[in-house]
Order: C-alpha cells, then structure tokens, then sequence
C-alpha cells in the first residue's frame, strides 16, 4: 500500500469504525475510500468538481457535487457522526457559519487548519515585510484562495465563541508524524504548522430527528397543507462557480 | 406452456407482448382498472441465473421499448442505442436489460389506440387518465411474472426518471440501484402549461374528432405536430438553438411570406412531421396528462423526504444538466436533499452541458463515465461479476 498522507493517518485514528462520515471538498475520494476500507465508514463526500464526482462514483463512494459555502445547509442535522474539512476553511466566504453547519450536521467535525501564527510566517512578515509563501501556504498573496486566514489562537477562539469542546488536537507538519498538542499552550501558536482538530458541541446533543420526518431541507416541520398559494422561495440554484471554490480541491 | 415458460421463451427472442389475463387487472390511481393489459416490451442480454442483473430503463414521454434496436416505424436505432452495448454504460454482456412500453403508449402497451373490449372499438377518450405511478405498476407486475425479485437497477431519463423515483416510493424492496438523470419529483407550472399547450393544439386539430379520429379514418397530424413543435422547443437550450442554427436561412434570401425561411422553422416542421409518423395523438393527450399530474411529495403529505424512507438501502445516483431549462438542476437538487433527509445513499452531479435537456440522448462523455462508474462500482457492492465475467 502507497505511503498515507500524514493528515490522512491522522484523521483515521480519530474517526470510529462504522462511523457515518461527511467528507466537504473530497476530491476524489481517496480519504472517504480509505475510511471505508480500514473503518467500514458509510460515507457522504461534497465535492464541487464535476471529474471529481465522477471520480467518486467509480470508486463506488456516494457523493453529491456541491460548494461547502452553500450547499451544507441542504444536509439533515446530525444525519453524520462525523463531518470532515480538510485544510478548507480558511478559503470559506463564512468559516464562522461553516464551522457551526458542520457542527449541526455531524456530532463531531475533523477540522484542519493551518496556522497563520506559526514562526515561518511570522518571520517572513517581519523580515521581508511581505505575505508569507510557506510550505502550508505556499501561494502569493493575489492567487491564493485563503480568504479566511487565521492563527491557533484565532480558531480556538472562534471555537470558544461557538461554544465547541475540542476533543482532541494534533499539529501536522509535511513528512514529519502529527503530534499530539494543546491547542492553548503559546507556544503551540508558534510551533504547529498546521492543526487538525476533533470538536464537538460542548451544550447536550439534542436528539436526532428520526429519518423521513424531515422536509426537504432537513428541518422537521408539519406537512404544509396542499394549497395554491405562493410557494417559498427556493435557494438559488448551485450554477455560479467562482474562482475561488474552483480551486478549493 | 406454463406463463414462467411463455415468458421466458419471449425474453429468449429479445421481448415481446406480454398479455395479462382480464382475472389480473391494472388497479389506476384513479380507481379505474385496465383489462386485459398487454406490455410490450424489449430485452438485451440475459438473466442470470440468481436473477440479479436485470436493469430496467424507463422511456421519457415520446419514447418507447425500442431502447437499444431499429425502431420498426422509423427504421432508426433505438433512442438509447449509444448507451448499450459491450462496454458501454448499460452492457448486454453483464446485464439484463429491460424496457417497457408506458401503458397509455402507443407501441404495443394498452393505450388509447388499443381496442376497448367493452365496445369492441379503440378507447379514445374512454381510455382512463393515468399516472406515472399506474406506469410503474405495470411494470412491475411484468418484472414479477418475469421472476425477478429485485431489479440491479431502475434507470430513466425525463419521464423516466419520474418512473425511477417513483418504483423508489412504491417498490423500494424491489430496487438495488437508482439512476435519476434530468428529471423531477413533481411538473412544474412552466412545465403543465407548455403540455397545455400541445394538448390544445391537438383538440383544435378537427381530425381529432374528439378523440375518435380512428373510427373516421382520419389523424390530427397537423395538431400532433405543432404540440411537438412547442414541446421541442423547451429540449434544447437557446445556446443549443443559436449554435445550430442562429438566423441561417434555408435558401438565399427572405421569401417575403410565411414559407420556412429560417433553418430554425424547417428544423422544427421536420420534427414535427416525422413525429406524427410514429406517435398516436391521444397518447399524447394521456401520458403528459400523466406527468403533469405527478407530484411525488404530495402523494406523501407534501413531504417529498417521506417518499423514500423505505428506500435506505437502494443506491441512488441523480444526474442534472446545466443547460436543461425543462427540468433545471435545482429540482434535482430537491430529490437529493429528499434523499439525504431521508437517510438513503445519494449521489449527485450536475453535467456542465450546453445542449439542454436532451443531452441525456447525446454525445456528452461525462454522463456516460458518470455513469459508467455507478453501475460499475453497484455491480461490484452486488456481486454481479464474480463468475469470470469481470
């Protein structure tokens, strides 16, 4: 078997066999077929290119092509046990909104991100007085889809305000195993390069809506009444790709 | 000949019509029954001996069983003849493949042409309304006197996407895998009123007789052809349209009447014409009458989730083209967030195409591979090819 990408390894420790698994941006499905195959995972991929579905398909993977900036709110709550954002974040038009989504949709969300804190960056900022082009962020300033960039303290503050637990937290680097590490020790901010973290909601998990009770857009409301009123508003079609959620893969 | 024996020996010969007896009626939604029904219908391949292969594809509103084989009226291939055969996405070497005239059709399955036992004369208008459900239901009574039990795989495109969503809903213990390409879960306004359209210009035709034009040896063929003119028209897209013919004259200059001047117009007319060469108009009346009846969520308390929470175990797989303004993505979107809400297996993508809703009869390799995938890897979760097939 070829070499597993050190954030895959990771991400397989931490997810439980036969879990339900959501992957967001799955590419073309080479983490979803891993957790199928070494944890029995039922798994859900959200991809927004169209080879990369195709792709998926042949791999016998079920995956709906989609844009994690709009398409999570079509997802039932908590219809996964975990819900998995890989190094994407950051390139989200409301990582805040996502965050919370992932949260509502899975009971735990495997979320990486790297780390705008750590000593490279920091460095190449002071130094140079430039964007930093480092290996986790590697593109200049004017082609790079990180939007949303942010240092450990900033992600484990956003998580403190959405009043998420963290789990469990690991720093990654390239070609080095990931270590285990408490996102809230400074000198974390500095070190990790980037961290994958395991979270969950801190308030009592509600209980699951059963299946089929749901309408479409997976809330649980009465049926309407058959009437020939106006109908809502649908969500806008998913047509207008940007630039942007083209290169999330 | 037992029936397990007379059938068998008409799918050895490719399909034939299978005859249910008037002890065995169809039950419509309406509250109608329909006897004797006959089915008419074609096969490609060859069951296995477990009965796990068969694919049943669905035909859309003007098509019929003749998926895969020259059309007896047009002498041309089968509407789906680039998706079957060796290697390709539906593969008589590996599956079973099977379709069947809709009732209310016009190629052999009872319809409105077929003669009313009651008065000895074609039903015309006393042919009951039915519903894409009453299709389904046929169909299945046909798969069940063929002995399978479980279909590897319901596929339709348009009409026969609904028929698809609809054997989910009534029959999901009888389905493995589903493949919904370009369809919807209910007729969209938009979509009844284009139907009314050719409906009405069929009414105005006076052959139509008031639906008894093959008692007085005629056919409202200039009605049938206009409502098939409107109805082409919402196929293709504009960019389709521009493309193939944008302001291209047929001759060197304007007539200065009403003449098809416009490759657009001849375009159309031929469509119309040939059209009315194989298609019967009350057919037409019946089985648009039928989608624009069709709304899977309102037989399901308005709760389209609620129509597939028997279907957690079947595979689904629903395909949308970009350019398809008849049944546009977001309403695939709505069965795949249905699906999701009620916990079945879905996938879905949207095929970046300009060619509008028949794109699901052409050239469009994406679908194709998409395809191809899906049944490829569902075959595989249903352990079809182990036996030195694969």
């Amino acid at each position: 078997m070829t070499r597993v990408r050190e954030d895959f390894a990771e991400i397989l420790k931490l997810v439980r066999p036969d879990a339900r698994v959501l992957d967001i941006g799955c590419g073309e499905g080479e983490l979803l077929e891993l957790l199928t195959r070494e944890k029995s995972a039922d798994g859900q991929g959200l991809e927004i290119s169209p080879e990369g579905v195709a792709a998926c398909l042949a791999r016998g993977l079920a995956v709906v092509q989609g844009d994690g900036d709009r398409d999570l709110d079509h997802f039932p709550s908590r219809a996964f046990d975990y819900a998995i954002l890989s190094k994407t974040l950051q390139q989200m038009r409301e990582p805040k909104h996502v965050l919370s989504e992932l949260l509502r949709i899975a009971d735990q969300a495997v979320v990486s991100v790297p780390n705008f804190g750590h000593w490279r960056v920091r460095w190449a900022l002071l130094s140079r007085g430039r964007m930093p082009e480092t290996g986790a962020l590697p593109e200049p300033w004017w082609s790079t889809p990180n939007i949303h960039l942010c240092t450990l303290r900033d992600f484990v503050g956003l998580c403190d305000d959405l009043e998420l637990r963290i789990d469990a937290c690991a720093s990654l680097a390239d070609g080095r195993p990931a270590r285990p590490i408490d996102p809230r020790a400074p000198i974390e901010n500095w070190r990790a390069e980037t961290a994958l973290f395991l979270l969950s909601r801190k308030a009592e998990a509600q209980p699951a809506a059963a299946a089929g009770q749901q309408n479409l857009f997976g809330e649980v409301e009465p049926p309407r009444p058959q009437s020939a009123g106006p109908q809502p508003a649908r969500p806008q079609p998913a047509r207008a790709r940007t630039a942007k959620a083209a290169r999330k893969r | 000949m037992t029936a397990p024996a007379r059938i068998e020996a008409e799918i050895q010969s490719g399909g034939g019509t299978w005859r249910f007896p008037a002890s065995r009626p169809l039950r419509l939604d309406s509250g109608a029954t329909l006897a004797p029904l006959e089915i008419a219908y074609k096969t490609y391949g060859a069951l296995n001996a477990d009965k796990t292969n068969a694919v049943l594809v669905c035909h859309a509103l003007t098509g019929d069983q003749h998926l895969a084989s020259t059309h007896p009226v047009t002498g041309k291939p089968g509407w789906w003849d680039r998706f079957v055969g060796p290697g390709k996405p539906l593969d008589p070497t590996r599956h079973f493949i099977v379709c069947t005239n809709v009732i209310g059709g016009c190629m052999g399955t009872t319809g409105p042409a077929s003669i009313d036992p009651a008065t000895g004369e074609p039903y015309g208008l006393k042919f009951p309304v039915i519903t894409i459900a009453d299709m389904v239901r046929a169909q299945a009574m046909l798969i069940e006197d063929m002995g399978i039990e479980t279909l590897f795989a319901a596929v339709g495109g348009s009409m026969g996407g609904m028929q698809v969503l609809q054997w989910a809903a009534d029959y999901p213990e009888k389905l493995f895998s589903a493949v919904v390409i370009a369809a919807a879960a209910r007729h969209s306004a938009q979509n009844i009123a284009f139907h009314e359209v050719g409906r009405q210009a069929i009414m105005a035709d006076p052959n139509w007789c008031g639906g008894a034009y093959l008692q007085a040896g005629v056919r409202p063929e200039k009605g049938l052809a206009v409502a098939r003119m409107a109805a082409h028209i919402t196929y293709l897209s504009e960019a389709a349209l521009q493309r193939k013919f944008g302001r291209e004259l047929q001759r060197d200059g304007l007539s200065w009447g009403f003449d098809a001047d416009f490759q657009v117009e001849s375009y159309l007319r031929h469509q119309g014409a040939s059209f009315v060469d194989r298609f019967d108009a009350n057919s037409y009346l019946y089985i648009t009458r039928a989608l624009d009846y069709f709304d899977l969520a309102a037989q399901h308390g308005g709760v389209l989730a609620e129509a597939f929470v028997r279907a957690r175990h079947v595979r689904f797989c629903v395909l949308s083209f970009s350019s398809d303004w008849l049944y546009p993505t977001p309403e695939s979107r709505d069965v795949v967030r249905a699906l999701n809400g009620a916990g079945c297996r879905a996938s879905f993508a949207e095929i970046e195409t300009d060619k509008g809703h028949d794109a699901f009869f052409l050239d469009e390799p994406l679908l194709d591979q998409t395809l191809k995938g899906f049944l490829a890897a569902q075959a595989q979760a249903r352990g079809l090819y182990r036996r030195g097939l694969d």
